[in-house]
């Protein structure tokens, strides 16, 4: 019966974050709009998820479990992904927000000539159609599209959809014989900072600027950031002096992020990084200047030196943890 | 459909004017990038009915953009081979293509036509079209529009032209006949080759993309943009415009109402309080 469709992948044996989320969300729509919720994973493991997958309400998966599969490359991931909309006709198929999903959600949908939102951070079933709102302008506007199409696809904003379990049985493995062949192949994964939160999908994040004066500094991001268990995050300014690599860029060209907790000290608050990180549940700044444009959308403003307040906040926090 | 040489040119002899200093032992290397012309990153933005109000703003070629022009322009130096740059929008779109001519692009396509109202796919389908036309050995997108956000259109030009796609890319190396990118992922980074003809979008660390120059400006006001409309392309408005994803509203987010300030001056108690707040009111610890 159509209903909803969710791309899954899995890391170390479980269902990543990004995941989980999707079939949360895509469980609520298919109590809307009519159906099943079932989920697809590809690679060896596959079925090892079934009853993850189940206490995410979904009552079936589709497991494409093949070695070739193990990696993921885009063509063939489409070409077995194509298989199972093919054999499952849901009305919706939803993606997590990974590297991943955002890569294969465009190249599917072209495929199938249907629409796409992409980075949604809700989603509805409205009057036959699947009702979206994505943020735009890293997030200084919110837009509200209806996808048409069947099926409606989407990708998930990583933390804006709770991962909520429901009390289901382990889900029904349907195998999936579909193959694919890409002609993009991987012949080299390099891990960059082994343990190391990922930055879209952290629940915390400490984020440092130029304030920090000097590229060694960055210890105290780091620091606050191991003892709070979050990801460290970072102003353009100083990803440009080198000092920490781009990818922990936060703002409108580096890393958009919605993490329940959002620390930023020596970063003034540019419109380019508040723009990636606004839409953050709770913000703490630490600024030395009571003017700094971070204050305004900050629900807790420390003026004050960085220098003293981050190993005085560190040393709290870890006596907080051994308590 | 593509124009690829497959033997290397007889005594550095091409057919591209452009190619004319380069490495005579080179291939030359054609190339394609879609640029998207958006407004600045400091804008603020306003709402007019579903969409922007696009008065008072100034338009960019969007940053990631940048990036996907720039190695193009450096195969081409390299390389040689012809670097066309084309968009899909309004009457003011034309200014990104002649920024990106001044900056050391050869060609340029002008797709004219209120992209506001397409979708992604409408988007792809209209630059799949006109790149059909152009000879080609790589695409090159940016990994997304910044304002529109959409991360979409390179997979999708890469599915309708049947190519691989090699999405989010901080390095690129371009052989003969293949490429090889580094792809950044979350936490790792994969190295990724694949047959040309193939599709690229860039994400910043790619390169540093060179301003224009004043030589480059006038050498750009030589070169005449090829203008066409979607229906010169062969496709259906229809299907183009008004499909799939249709907006439905435009809004900007509540006003945070100023949150609670704190001195500093005693560090040992705004740690204290700061750890209140995370505790109670982040609930995150
Ligand atoms: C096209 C474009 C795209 C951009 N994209 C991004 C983006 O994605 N992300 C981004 O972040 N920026 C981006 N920027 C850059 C942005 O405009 C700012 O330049 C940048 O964010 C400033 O970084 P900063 O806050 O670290 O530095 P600064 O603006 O220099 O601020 C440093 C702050 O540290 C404070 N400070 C100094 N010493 C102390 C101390 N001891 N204790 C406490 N506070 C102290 C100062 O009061 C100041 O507020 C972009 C710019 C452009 C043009
Ligand atoms: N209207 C357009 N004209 C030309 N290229 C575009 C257009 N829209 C998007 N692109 C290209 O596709 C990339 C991704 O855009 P998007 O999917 O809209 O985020 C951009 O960085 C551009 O390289």
């Amino acid at each position: 019966m159509p209903g909803v469709l969710v791309f899954c992948e899995v890391s170390e044996g479980r269902l990543k974050k990004a995941s989980r989320e999707a079939l949360s969300i895509g469980r609520k729509l298919a109590e809307k709009a009519g159906g099943d919720l079932a989920a697809f994973v590809a690679g060896s493991g596959a079925a090892g998820v079934a009853a993850e997958c189940g206490k995410y309400g979904a009552k079936k998966l589709y497991a494409g479990a093949h070695g070739s599969l193990d990696n993921y490359t885009t063509e063939a991931y489409a070409t077995v992904l194509q298989q199972v909309v093919k054999d499952s006709s849901p009305s919706i198929l939803l993606f997590g927000g990974t590297s991943n999903g955002r890569d294969l959600a465009p190249r599917l949908a072209a495929r199938l000539n249907v629409g796409v939102a992409s980075d949604v951070d809700r989603l509805e079933w409205n009057d036959g159609k699947l009702r979206a709102r994505r943020p735009v302008y890293s997030g200084k506007a919110f837009a509200t599209v209806d996808v048409t199409g069947a099926p409606a696809i989407a990708t998930c904003r990583p933390n804006a959809f709770p991962a909520e379990e429901s009390a289901g049985g382990a889900a029904e493995i349907v195998n999936v014989t579909a193959q694919g062949e890409s002609r993009a192949r991987v012949i080299e994964t390099k891990i960059s900072e082994a343990g190391e939160v990922s930055l879209a999908e952290a629940d915390i994040i400490v984020s440092g600027g130029r304030g920090l004066k000097e590229g060694s500094n960055f210890s105290l991001i780091r620091d606050l950031a191991h003892a709070i268990g979050g990801a460290v995050g970072a102003s353009r300014a100083i990803v440009d002096a080198g000092w920490v690599d781009h990818q922990y860029q936060v703002g409108q060209t580096g890393r958009v992020v919605s993490p329940n907790l959002y620390i930023a000290a020596g970063v003034s608050g540019a419109i380019q990084h508040l723009a990636g990180m606004s839409s953050s549940k709770h913000i703490v700044a630490i600024n030395k200047d009571a003017e700094a444009p971070i204050f305004r959308i900050a629900d807790l403003a420390v003026v004050g030196d960085l220098f003293q307040i981050l190993p005085a906040l560190t040393e709290e926090v870890k006596k907080a943890k051994a308590h | 459909m593509i124009a690829r040489r497959l033997a290397p040119p007889v005594h550095g002899i091409s057919n591209a004017v452009s190619a004319a200093r380069a490495n005579p032992l080179e291939v030359p290397v054609n190339s394609v990038v879609c640029v998207t012309h958006v407004p600045d990153t400091e804008s603020r933005i306003k709402v007019s009915g579903r969409g922007i109000d696009e008065a008072g703003l100034k338009f960019i070629v969007s940053p990631y953009d940048e990036y996907a022009l720039e190695a193009a322009i450096r195969l081409k130096e390299a390389k040689g081979g012809d670097v066309t740059v084309v968009t899909f929008g309004p009457d003011r779109a034309a200014h990104a293509l002649r920024e990106c001519l001044a900056r050391g692009a050869t060609k340029a396509i002008h797709v004219k036509g209120d992209v506001a109202t397409a979708d992604s796919l409408g988007v792809a389908k209209v630059l799949a079209a006109a790149i059909k036309g152009i000879p080609h050995d790589i695409v090159l997108f940016g990994k997304q529009g910044v304002g529109g956000d959409n991360a979409l259109v390179g997979p999708m030009v890469a599915e309708l032209l049947g190519y691989p796609q090699i999405n989010v890319v901080t390095h690129l190396e371009v052989g003969e006949g293949t490429l090889k990118a580094h792809r950044e992922l979350e936490g790792s980074e994969e190295v990724i080759e694949a047959p040309m003809p193939a599709v690229i979008t860039a994400q910043k660390g790619l390169n540093e993309p060179r301003y224009s120059s004043l030589k480059g400006i006038m050498a750009a006001k030589k070169v005449a943009v090829d203008t066409k409309s979607v229906a010169d392309l062969g496709l259906s408005e229809a299907d183009i415009f008004n499909q799939r994803v249709v907006y439905v509203s435009l809004e900007l987010p509540a006003e945070k109402s100023g949150g609670r300030k704190i001195d500093g001056a005693d560090p040992a108690a705004a740690a204290r309080e700061i750890l209140k707040y995370i505790r109670e009111e982040a609930k995150a610890l």
